[in-house]
Order: structure tokens, then C-alpha cells, then sequence
């Protein structure tokens, strides 16, 4: 404690002399510090924003469109179509254990819609009741989902998307109204929560209309599904599911199970793996770019470590005449170097936040569609406890070549030294 | 007068005939200094033996290798060739920490331009052989009180070097050569920027520190100096040519 103190005495010598040095070399550090907070709290906002609208899509979930057999099989020729119907939905669960949860959904894109005097042509898309877990689409306090009974009973229930809802009903609730679909009286059991939504297919969720599946199908007579969707039980298992389905519906429609073209798969798992990925790839890039500017910041404090050191060779001397052991000495060199490399850090780690609190705050109020993908700018622990990481390791290493040096010399030549 | 008696601490021999009992022994000592372009050879094949409690001068013209000579006993620096036994021990292969320890504790140094720290205080100045052998606060304060009473500067303690004159610097110096209760006392010159009277307060006192028992090593080139001490070394391009009690 007491070294310390004469240390802290020392560097403060040293400090009058190199003041403008100093100055800079702090604020080249700050500046680096504010970089790499900046482009990592950036990446981190990316990430969080690619995320939710993923999210807003669905979590690991593999969506089906019909296709048409590629390959000719079991005496049956290349090109048929391929219809999946609702049933194929309890099939492919009894069939395929790898598969947790399935729904099917037909697309309408173009029903009337009716409340009072607003009239829209908007799409309707019938689904099971999974498909609310599966894609995401939960209702906002105060409404519901389309449940079972729904769907066993073919009610006349309707699920807006919180958009339409709004385009419908203005800024009331219309949870328990009636809207006309296609002039047949429905009545609206809840409103979706507002989500981001980035992959997407028939639209977004926030601009149609829900109905069960069994009453869509009397409505409009359809039979065959426009998409299945589903859930493996678990994302490493998605191939195996896949190629089970494939088996299942292949018997039942009666073709090749490696026939590629007969359904169409989006397998969102592995789009989350390679998004995953490149946003590792993207961080990796953001934050090497502010590890370089604060490495340069920190050549500046090792530079400007080495020149006190020559100066204050002879002090060095002095110290090492009077029995300061090489620890001291590195010790001291270090400890200034931690010293200079922190102020700055702490400096940049302020003016960083600031300029994130500001942004963040700037976007919540500005609405644009850039702003929203690039997400908000956010500060996470791991940020934090790298910056520091990095500011320290910069620190050390800006100290201790320079403290090399110091003590590699004779005290006799420093002693020596003018 | 050649120091009060043999205590050859363990009895070993000493090698290349450094006379038995000996606290500082050169045995065949060569120092050169490699400039890159020219080797100057300040030391050149230098024997001495100096014992407990003796009181020496080394004198000699500019240049000739005294300060050289005190550096490589004072462990500031290392002999090219030859041996070097501190109270009977080896110096050369001592870890960079075994001879900082051995400054610490063994030997205290007064230096001719004094090498006071100028951001540090009289008292700062005394106490940082004290933090840098890990004494403990009280310790250190009684001490360094005590050592700057005795050099008369008890009323100069927070004062800085600027603040003082040469003979009171040097008095300082003298009372941090002397804060670790070393043996040995190294001086180079330590007159030599000073007026005659505070030049001869200085010696006063190296006067006194013999008398408590201390051994003093001291390099001067003032003849009246070099008789106030018990035996005078004479070197003379990096060789000793003379080594003779004083009368
Ligand atoms: N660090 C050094 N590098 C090169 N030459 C030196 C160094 N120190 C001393 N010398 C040379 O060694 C010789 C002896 O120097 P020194 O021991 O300082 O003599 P003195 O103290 O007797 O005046 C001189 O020629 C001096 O120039
Ligand atoms: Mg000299």
C-alpha cells in the first residue's frame, strides 16, 4: 500500500512532464473504447432485432408447399402433383415421432371483409389450432386463439392480425364484434400481439385473417392444404423427421421418398443456423475492427510508457540502487500503463453508453423500416466484461515491454543515464 | 588500524587469494565496456580485500576505473571476468532480485550528485529503502525520524531537495544509505559538489558511522579527504598501483 503511494508520488512526477502526451494517448483510447462499444453494441442490436423477426416467423419450425413428383415411381409417372389434406396432418404425427407439433393452413388471398361501413379485400387463411405455437401468432390480452373446439364445432370465429384489426375497427377493441367474411357473420375472438415479423410467406401475420381450418373448408369448399407446418422434437433431429415424413406421406401419396421435388421444404432451423453463424461471422468482424482502433491506442500508450521509462531511467536507477526488486519496478511501469489505458477506458466506456442511450432512445421515436431491421443498439454483459478484458490486456501489454526494458539495464547505467 | 579482527564467518577459503575474513574480496576483476564501436577496458585484472569495519579511500585521476570499481561492489554492475565475494559469497550468478535484496539490506550508497528523487520529500526520500524492504509503517516512521534527527535535518523533513542545500542533500542521502542498517557504506565522491566546510561536516560523519562500526568505502580525489581516512587505494588506468595504511 505504502509502495503504492510512492508509486502514485512518482507518476504523478512523470505525469507534469508528459501532460499533452498523456492527454492524447488517453484520449486515443477513449476513442477506441467508444468504437468498439459502438460496432459491438451495433452487431448485438442486429442480432437481437434478425432474432425477433425471426421469432416472429416461428422458432425451429419447417414449412411444407405442395409439389410435383420429380421422379417416376411404382409404376406411376414423373409429374404428378402432390396434394396434402388436413388428415395428413394427425398422420404425419402418429407417423413420425421425431415430429413434436403440425398444423395445416389454406390460404385465401383475396375474402371481403366487412365491419359497418369498412369494406377491405384482404387474405384468410383457415389453420389448427398448433398453428398459434408453431408460427408465433399469439393473441394480445383480452382475446384468444383458435382453440379445438373451435375447430371440432367449424365456429364462425375470426383471429385478426393487429393491423387489419386496426384498418377494420380503428383504435376500439374488437374482441366479441362482428365482422362479415365473405358476407357470412363472424365474430372476432382476439387480436394478434404485435410482433416483428421477418420471414414471412402469404403476407404478414399482422395483415390477415384467422379462421379455424375445418370452417374455412366448408366456407370455401377447399380440401387441400396450402402449407403444413411443423415442429421437430428437436432441432438435431430435424433430417431424421424430415426423411420419416417423406416415408409417411410417400406411401400414402405413393412417391419416392427422395423424390426432392415432390414437397418443398423451408426449413427455417438451418436458416437460423447459417444466420447464426454469419452473425457470429459479423461480431467477429465488428469487434476486430474496434479491438484494432483501441490496439492503436494502446501502441500509443506503450509508446508514450516507453518514453517515460527513458526518461525516468535514472529514477529507475535510484530505486534499484536502494533495493527495489524487479517486481517493483515492472510493477510500477504496469500499474501506470493499467492506469492511463483504464482513465481512457472509463472515459470511452461513458461517451459510449451516452451515444447508445441516445440512439436508442432516437429510434424508439423515429419509425423507419432501416432503423428497425438494424434494431437498437444494445449494450450486453459480455460487451462490457470484453471491452474491459481488452482495455486490461492492452493495459498490461503497453506496460510491461517497457517495464522490460527498465529493468533488463545495469543500475549502474541507469544511474549513469543524463 | 586495519579494521578489528577476523571474523572469517564461516572459515571458508576465498578464492584467487582474497585475504580470509574479508567482507569485500575482487579477485582478478576485469571490467570492459562494449560501446558497440569501441571496448574500453576501465578494469584490468583489480585484486582487493577490504575487511569489516575498515575505513578506505580510493583515489586516482579522472577516469582511471574508481567508480567502476564501486559500482561492481556495490552490485550496480557486473565484472566482465574475475570474482567478486561478498561476505564471502559469490556475486556472480546472484538472481537480479538476490542483488537488489543484497543493496537493500547490506549496502548503503552516497552518491556525488546526491540522487535524490526530486518529487519526494526529505523524509520520502529516506524511507524508500524501508517500503522497498517491506517494513512495516511504525517501523518506517520511527526510523526515518530518527536517522533524519541524527543528520540534523529534523526540521526539514517535508522539505524537497530544491528546497534544501547541497550539504543538507547530501545529509539526506546519507541518512537513506543508512535506513536499512547496512554494513557497508559506498560513497563516490560524496563531497565533490559541495563547499569545503559542509565537504568536511560530510566526512564528520562518515567519522562517526566508522566509529559505530560501519565499513566505508570511499572514492575521492581530495588528498585531505583520503587522510582522514585508516588506508588509501590508489588506482590508476583500471589498475590498483598503491594500497597503504595511513599513518
Ligand atoms: N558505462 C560506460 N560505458 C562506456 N565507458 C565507460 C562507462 N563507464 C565508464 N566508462 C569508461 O571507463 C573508464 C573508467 O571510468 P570511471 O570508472 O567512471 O572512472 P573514474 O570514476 O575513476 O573517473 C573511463 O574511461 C570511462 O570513460
Ligand atoms: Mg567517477
Amino acid at each position: 500500500m505504502a509502495a503504492l503511494s510512492l508509486i502514485v508520488r512518482l507518476f504523478r512526477g512523470a505525469a507534469k512532464i508528459q501532460r499533452k502526451r498523456m492527454i492524447l494517448t488517453v484520449t486515443a483510447i477513449a476513442w477506441g473504447t467508444v468504437a468498439i462499444i459502438l460496432l459491438l453494441s451495433f452487431g448485438e442490436g442486429l442480432k437481437r432485432s434478425l432474432a425477433a423477426g425471426r421469432r416472429g416467423l416461428g422458432e425451429n419450425i419447417v414449412i411444407i408447399w405442395m409439389g410435383e413428383t420429380e421422379k417416376a415411381y411404382a409404376g406411376l409417372p414423373a409429374g404428378r402433383p402432390i396434394r396434402l389434406v388436413p388428415e395428413d396432418v394427425d398422420l404425419v404425427l402418429a407417423g413420425v415421432p421425431e415430429i413434436a407439433s403440425a398444423a395445416g393452413e389454406m390460404h385465401n388471398w383475396n375474402v371481403q371483409l366487412v365491419n359497418g361501413r369498412t369494406a377491405l379485400n384482404k387474405r384468410v387463411v383457415g389453420v389448427h389450432p398448433a398453428y398459434e405455437e408453431l408460427r408465433t401468432t399469439y393473441p394480445r390480452a383480452g382475446g384468444r386463439y383458435i382453440d379445438e373446439l373451435d375447430q371440432k364445432l367449424k365456429r364462425r370465429v375470426v383471429f385478426l392480425g393487429d393491423e387489419l384489426a386496426k384498418a377494420l375497427f380503428g383504435a376500439g377493441d374488437p374482441v366479441g364484434q362482428t365482422l362479415l367474411v365473405a358476407d357470412t357473420p363472424f365474430t372476432v375472438i382476439g387480436v394478434l400481439q404485435k410482433k416483428k415479423q421477418m420471414g414471412m410467406y402469404g403476407g404478414p401475420d399482422a395483415d390477415r385473417a384467422t379462421i379455424p381450418l375445418s370452417t374455412f373448408e366448408a366456407m370455401f369448399g377447399r380440401r387441400t392444404l396450402s402449407n403444413l407446418v411443423y415442429q421437430p422434437t428437436r432441432n438435431a433431429l430435424a433430417p431424421v423427421a424430415k426423411r420419416h415424413l417423406m416415408e409417411v406421406l410417400g406411401a400414402k401419396y405413393r412417391f419416392d421418398p427422395a423424390d426432392t421435388r415432390a414437397l418443398q421444404f423451408w426449413d427455417t432451423i438451418r436458416d437460423a443456423k447459417m444466420m447464426n453463424a454469419i452473425m457470429i461471422g459479423l461480431e467477429a468482424f465488428l469487434g476486430g475492427i474496434g479491438a484494432l482502433t483501441l490496439i492503436i491506442g494502446g501502441v500509443g500508450v506503450a509508446n508514450i510508457m516507453f518514453a517515460t521509462v527513458t526518461h525516468r531511467t535514472r529514477e529507475i536507477g535510484v530505486q534499484m540502487a536502494l533495493g527495489a526488486r524487479r517486481l517493483y519496478i515492472t510493477g510500477s511501469i504496469v500499474l501506470e500503463s493499467l492506469a492511463l489505458t483504464f482513465a481512457g477506458g472509463v472515459a470511452g466506456i461513458g461517451v459510449g453508453v451516452a451515444i447508445v442511450q441516445v440512439l436508442a432512445a432516437v429510434q424508439a421515436h423515429a419509425k423507419s423500416e432501416a432503423m428497425e431491421i438494424l434494431g437498437t443498439p444494445t449494450i450486453s454483459l459480455p460487451i462490457a466484461v470484453a471491452t474491459v478484458t481488452l482495455l486490461g490486456l492492452i493495459g498490461m501489454l503497453a506496460g510491461y515491454f517497457p517495464a522490460r526494458r527498465a529493468v533488463s539495464i545495469q543500475p549502474a547505467e541507469a544511474l549513469r543515464f543524463e | 588500524m586495519f579494521g578489528n579482527g577476523t571474523n572469517g564467518k564461516n572459515g571458508k577459503d576465498k578464492p584467487n587469494g582474497a585475504a580470509d575474513g574479508a567482507i569485500i574480496a575482487l579477485a582478478g576483476v576485469r571490467k570492459v565496456y562494449d560501446t558497440g564501436a569501441v571496448k574500453v577496458e576501465a578494469l584490468r585484472k583489480v585484486d582487493l580485500a577490504i575487511k569489516r569495519n575498515e575505513f578506505v579511500a580510493i583515489v586516482g585521476p579522472s577516469g582511471s576505473g574508481k567508480s567502476t570499481l564501486m559500482n561492481i561492489i556495490g552490485c550496480l554492475d557486473t565484472a566482465t571476468e574475475g570474482s567478486y565475494c561478498l561476505r564471502g559469497e559469490e556475486v556472480a550468478g546472484m538472481s537480479i532480485d538476490r542483488l537488489a535484496d543484497i543493496r537493500n539490506r547490506r549496502i548503503g550508497f552516497v552518491f556525488q550528485n546526491f540522487n535524490l528523487l526530486p518529487q519526494l520529500t526529505a523524509y520520502e526520500n529516506v524511507e524508500m529503502p524501508l517500503l522497498f524492504k517491506g517494513a512495516p509503517a511504525r517501523e518506517r516512521r520511527e526510523r526515518v525520524e530518527t536517522l533524519l534527527g541524527e543528520v540534523g535535518l529534523a526540521d526539514r523533513m517535508q522539505h524537497r531537495p530544491v528546497e534544501l542545500s547541497g550539504g543538507q542533500m547530501q545529509r539526506v542521502a546519507i541518512a537513506r544509505a543508512l535506513a536499512c542498517e547496512p554494513d557497508i557504506i559506498l560513497a563516490d565522491e560524496p563531497t565533490g559538489n559541495l563547499d569545503s566546510a559542509a565537504g568536511g561536516d560530510i566526512i564528520g560523519k562518515f567519522e562517526e558511522l566508522w566509529a559505530k562500526g560501519h565499513t566505508l568505502v570511499l572514492i575521492t580525489h581530495d588528498a585531505a579527504i583520503a587522510r582522514r581516512t585508516r588506508r588509501v587505494v590508489r588506482v590508476q588506468d583500471g589498475a590498483v598501483v598503491s594500497d597503504e595504511a595511513v599513518a
